[in-house]
Order: structure tokens, then C-alpha cells, then sequence
């Protein structure tokens, strides 16, 4: 590398002031292909190690079933889905992912407490997946909701995250 | 070598007892395995309470990690499907299976304890004082290398454990801001914990870390003997004359080879006893739907989930990222020579060590009750985003609590700059085990705290 630094040593035909000496061209030039073949390489490996979903993994269009298979105030789990589809007391859906916010462990529904409750840090969530207790520092995220002939439709493809629940969410049929 | 000639075959590989000094030197030098030692030792360097023989008790270890994590991998499928079926048979079917599993896992296991107080040794005796920074710098590295190990290796049972401890661990890159997600969608292979993490996991448990790890284990071992060997009082070299304090140097063999190989023999034959009495756990098989209550991680992460429970999951990383900073800057910060060598720098460093630990074994649960009961700073500050609440307010009052204790031993104890980072060292490793304990043994379901008597 000190060579690198060192300036070409003046030759006959060649000491007006710091011309680019051939062998110094040949370093550079060798330094900077190297430098190339190392980022190809790199970005080879990166690109040969990057993730990608398989046919069939989970994300996704889920159909839930029919809009009237899901009373007011209702949270039906869909294990495969990764979510639980709430019906609003105003009778709008909101597809709630299970994975908490916090650091991702699944929080299951507790019907007798009326919330989304996490075994792993002790996060607990409302019936729109709001906090109401932290650790968890936002509201559980949702996945997309469509009502199409009367069939509740979830995307499961695309998680939205949000801080906190608003009315704009729920979704109507 | 005119002598190899008339050497049997079994001469390299097993020396015939020399019984004249300059032999057994020579023994020394012409073996490739022993060549890591010098021929000579200072006496005061063999001193088992100097060392306590914790860098080749953890060399051993790592060999007999080596050794049993290749046998288990003629066993064992990194696929969702049969990975956790592959250690049950393991379990019942294969001959000495459960026997080779367990040595694997009470290995790693102890691995982490030992490193940890070889770090605590080198550290109290000003092991990484003259020139030794470097190697201070790679015996860290190491440390976590071996940490980064376990991690990736407790994925591969597939089982209760295997799954969570890995979704939390990997969420906690979530925070780290811009890149953090890149990083752990890369290495889950995806969002969630799969086929792909596993698979990932087991080339980096059984590939890529164990190419570092032999390369900077070499680096460690040969840095020690081009730093002059293990630090020592006084240790000067011979030229700058330390006439009246001659030091003893006795021969490697027998004197450091017989204590090596006594020390490999009791670990060996502890951890097989151990081992045979007391299986690797296995829970039940992975649900991905359902975490069991309560989570936790493997015991040597519990002092970070405790710490998890009381801050900002990011003010959780940056704490103790900044503690682990600054232990790896330590040759930079303590750079006194003249104590090298003597545990805990002098009498009244052992105190402050002393005063330390007693202080984190008397905060530390006092603080952990006051949150969980007492303090709740999103309460006190509603309108604050909890990140700052929760996370710049604790992690700025955990960095001055530091700041004071060290100040209190500096000028309230009249103590030197290295004698109170003694202290000050001291109570941030009494802490990290005191949050550990309370996470393993103190957490019951729902992470409350639990009276575990």
C-alpha cells in the first residue's frame, strides 16, 4: 500500500513534475480491477443468497367465507393466514396479523378478556389491535381487506403497518 | 535433524519422554501442535490461580465441539419437516446419539462460561496492557463468535425453543434503524422464521462461522506468543535488564504439557459424566402459531430479554452495544503498564471490584422491583413518543448511573483512573449476571416476577 503513496521516481524520460509512470498506471489499474472483481463477487454472492418465496409459502389471497358468517364483534383465527379477521361492534372487518410488534412472537386472542394478548413479553392489544399494554410500541399491523360478492377477501401478501387504529381501517361491506 | 533418522514412526506423533532439557526443547520446536507453546515458560506463568486454565479448557471444548458437531451432521436434516423428527431418532435410535448430542450441547454450553471468565481473568489482570490490545480485540471477537454460535445452533433442533427464541432474537435487528430489516429478511430468507432460516442457520452454524472461528483461533494463539507470551508482573524483556527479579523459566514439557493435559483430562471426563446423566433438553416440536408461556431464550440471552422487559427494545441494543464498545476499547482506555499482571491492579482495585459487586447485587434487583411495580415512565410522561420515554430517558439514566458510579469510586474513593474502571468493569458484568439470573430463575408466566422457592 506504501507504494501506492510513494511518487514515481523521476527518469530521463520522464521528470516533468508527477506524471502517471507506467508501473504506477499497471497498479492502479490492477488495484482497481481488483476492487471491481471483489463488488462483482460481493454482489454475485448477495444476489445468489437473497430471500425469495416459494410457490405456495404463506402471502397471499385468503377467503375468509361469506360476510354474514361473522357477527359483530367477533375475532375468527385463521392459522394459515398468520391473522385474525375482527368484525367491528360497527360491524366493519379488519384482517389483525398475529405477529406482535414488539419482537414477532404470535399473540393469541383471549375471548374472556377481550383482547390480543403476547405470552412473550406481556404486550396486550384491544379488539382492533391497538396497544393497551406495552412493551409493544405500536398497534398490531393489518392485512388488506376486499369484500367481493359478499366474500370477505384478505390479502395476505403485503402486512400495513400503522401506529395506531383509526375508523378509516375497519373496512365495510 | 540428524536424530529424526534414527526416530520410529511414532516419533512425531508420540515423543518419548525426554529427560534432558535441552531435548525436550527441542521437542517442543519440532512439533507441530506444540509448536503453539514456547519451549520455556516463566514459572509464575504456570501458576494454576493465575489462569485458571480457561483459554485451553475453551480450546478443548472447541475441539470437542468440532468432533461431535460433525458427527451429528451424519445425523441430522435441515429441512422443517424432518429436522426435529432427525433429532428425535437421534434421541432413541442411534447408537451413542444421545450421548454425542448432549457432549455437543453441554459443551457450547460451558464454552460460553468459559470464555466469559477468560475475558474476566485477562481483563482483571491487565491482559490486554502492552501491546496485547490486538489480541484483546480478537479474544472479544471470539467471545461473540462463540455467542453467534449457539444462536445459530439452537435454531437447528426445530423444536418450542429452537423457533421463538430465534423470532425474538431476529425481531430485535428490527429495530436497528435503516438497515434492520434488510438484515434479518436476509437472514430468515424472509419475514418470518422457515425452511429458509433454517437452512440458512445450518450453513452459517456448520460453514461459515467455523472458518472464522479457525482462522481467528490461530490468530489468538500465535498473537500470544509474538506478544511475549501470557501477561506477567514485571514481565520485561531480557534485554532492558531486570537483574535483581529473575524470573524461573522451566521447560514446556513436562511442566506446561502435564498441566494442560490433567486439566483436558478432568474436563473430559466431567463433561461426559455430566453428559451421561443429563440429556440435551428437547421441547416440543415448533408451532408457529402459538408461543409457549413464558418465552424465554437460551439462559445466556436472558439478561438481555430482562433488560428487554424495562426499556425501548433499540435503548435494549444500544445499552449494552455501548457497554460491549467500550470492553473492547478497554486497552485504549486503561493504558497503565506498570500494574500489569496483578489481579484486579492492586489492593485497593480488589476492593473497588468488591464494592461493585456488592452495589450490583444490591441495585439491580431494587431497580428491576421499582419498574415493575413503582416507576412507569410512559405514565409519567404521556404526551413523549415512547421511544423516548421508554427508551432515551432510561438508556441516558442507565449511562449516567454509570458515569456517577465510576465518579463515586474515582474521587469518593480516592481511587486511580484503572483501579475505578476495575470497579466499574466490575459491576457492569455483576449486573448483566444478576439481570440474567432474575430472567431465568425470577420470570414465570407472562414474564411476571415469580418467587421460584
Amino acid at each position: 500500500m506504501k507504494h501506492h503513496q510513494k511518487k514515481p521516481r523521476p527518469t530521463a524520460k520522464n521528470d516533468d513534475r508527477s506524471q502517471l509512470s507506467r508501473r504506477n498506471f499497471l497498479r492502479m489499474g490492477i488495484g482497481a480491477l481488483s476492487a471491481l472483481a471483489l463488488l462483482e463477487v460481493g454482489g454475485a454472492s448477495l444476489l445468489f443468497m437473497k430471500p425469495r418465496s416459494l410457490e405456495g409459502e404463506f402471502g397471499g389471497l385468503v377467503k375468509a367465507g361469506p360476510v354474514d358468517s361473522f357477527p359483530s364483534g367477533s375475532v375468527v383465527e385463521f392459522p394459515d393466514g398468520r391473522f385474525f379477521l375482527v368484525r367491528s361492534l360497527e360491524g366493519g372487518f379488519l384482517a389483525v396479523y398475529r405477529r406482535c410488534t414488539h419482537l414477532g412472537c404470535s399473540v393469541n386472542w383471549e375471548p374472556d378478556q377481550n383482547r390480543f394478548f403476547c405470552p412473550c413479553h406481556a404486550s396486550s392489544f384491544d379488539l382492533h389491535g391497538d396497544v393497551e399494554n406495552p412493551p409493544a410500541p405500536r398497534a398490531l399491523d393489518t392485512f388488506p381487506v376486499q369484500i367481493t360478492d359478499g366474500q370477505v377477501i384478505v390479502d395476505t401478501g403485503r402486512a400495513q403497518s400503522r401506529d395506531t387504529f383509526t375508523q378509516e381501517q375497519l373496512v365495510y361491506a | 535433524m540428524s536424530e529424526a533418522r534414527t526416530e520410529s514412526w511414532k516419533e512425531p506423533l508420540l515423543p518419548k519422554a525426554k529427560s534432558d532439557d535441552r531435548s525436550r526443547m527441542r521437542a517442543v520446536a519440532n512439533n507441530l501442535i506444540l509448536h503453539l507453546h514456547p519451549t520455556k515458560v516463566p514459572a509464575p506463568a504456570l501458576r494454576w490461580s493465575y489462569t485458571w486454565g480457561l483459554g485451553g479448557i475453551s480450546a478443548l471444548l472447541a475441539t470437542m465441539l468440532a468432533v461431535t458437531g460433525v458427527l451429528l451432521m451424519f445425523r441430522y436434516d435441515a429441512s422443517v419437516e424432518r429436522a426435529y423428527t432427525s433429532i428425535q431418532y437421534l434421541e432413541t435410535q442411534v447408537f451413542f446419539g444421545s450421548l454425542v448430542r448432549a457432549i455437543h450441547h453441554w459443551s457450547a454450553n460451558l464454552l460460553i462460561i468459559t470464555v466469559f471468565l477468560h475475558l474476566l481473568r485477562v481483563f482483571f489482570t491487565g491482559g490486554f496492557k502492552k501491546g496485547r490490545a490486538a489480541n484483546w480485540i480478537v479474544g472479544v471477537t471470539l467471545l461473540l463468535l462463540v455467542v453467534a454460535f449457539n444462536f445459530t445452533g439452537y435454531l437447528l433442533p426445530w423444536d418450542q425453543l429452537a423457533f421463538w427464541a430465534i423470532t425474538v432474537g431476529t425481531s430485535l435487528l428490527g429495530y436497528v434503524p435503516l438497515v434492520g430489516t434488510a438484515v434479518s429478511n436476509f437472514l430468515l430468507a424472509g419475514p418470518e422464521v422457515g425452511q429458509g432460516a433454517l437452512r440458512n442457520f445450518y450453513a452459517i452454524h456448520v460453514a461459515v462461522l467455523p472458518a472464522v472461528l479457525v482462522l481467528l483461533m490461530s490468530y489468538h494463539f500465535w498473537k500470544v506468543r509474538k506478544d511475549g507470551g501470557i501477561s506477567q508482573p514485571g514481565a520485561m524483556p531480557a534485554e532492558e535488564g531486570h537483574k535483581k527479579l529473575r524470573i524461573v523459566r522451566l521447560t514446556t514439557i513436562p511442566h506446561l504439557v502435564q498441566r494442560e493435559l490433567a486439566a483436558a483430562l478432568v474436563v473430559i471426563a466431567a463433561l461426559a459424566l455430566w453428559a451421561m446423566l443429563v440429556p440435551a433438553p428437547l421441547e416440543e416440536l415448533a408451532n408457529p402459531a402459538h408461543p409457549p408461556n413464558p418465552a424465554k431464550a437460551a439462559w445466556y440471552f436472558m439478561g438481555l430479554q430482562e433488560l428487554l422487559l424495562h426499556m425501548h427494545p433499540l435503548a435494549a441494543m444500544i445499552f449494552p452495544g455501548f457497554v460491549l464498545l467500550a470492553i473492547t476499547l478497554i486497552p485504549y482506555w486503561d493504558r497503565g503498564e506498570a500494574d500489569i499482571g496483578i489481579y484486579f491492579r492492586s489492593r485497593e482495585g480488589a476492593f473497588m471490584a468488591l464494592a461493585g459487586a456488592f452495589f450490583a447485587l444490591a441495585l439491580v434487583p431494587l431497580l428491576v422491583l421499582a419498574d415493575e411495580y413503582w416507576i412507569d415512565l410512559p405514565a409519567l410522561l404521556p404526551t413523549w413518543p415512547t421511544i423516548l420515554s421508554n427508551g432515551l430517558v432510561p438508556l441516558l439514566l442507565s449511562l449516567a448511573g454509570l458515569a456517577i458510579i465510576y465518579f463515586i469510586m474515582r474521587v469518593g474513593a480516592r481511587t486511580n483512573h484503572a483501579e475505578s474502571l476495575v470497579g466499574l468493569f466490575t459491576f457492569v458484568v455483576i449486573s448483566f449476571i444478576v439481570l440474567t439470573i432474575i430472567g431465568e430463575f425470577f420470570r414465570g408466566a407472562n414474564m411476571a416476577l415469580i418467587n421460584p422457592f
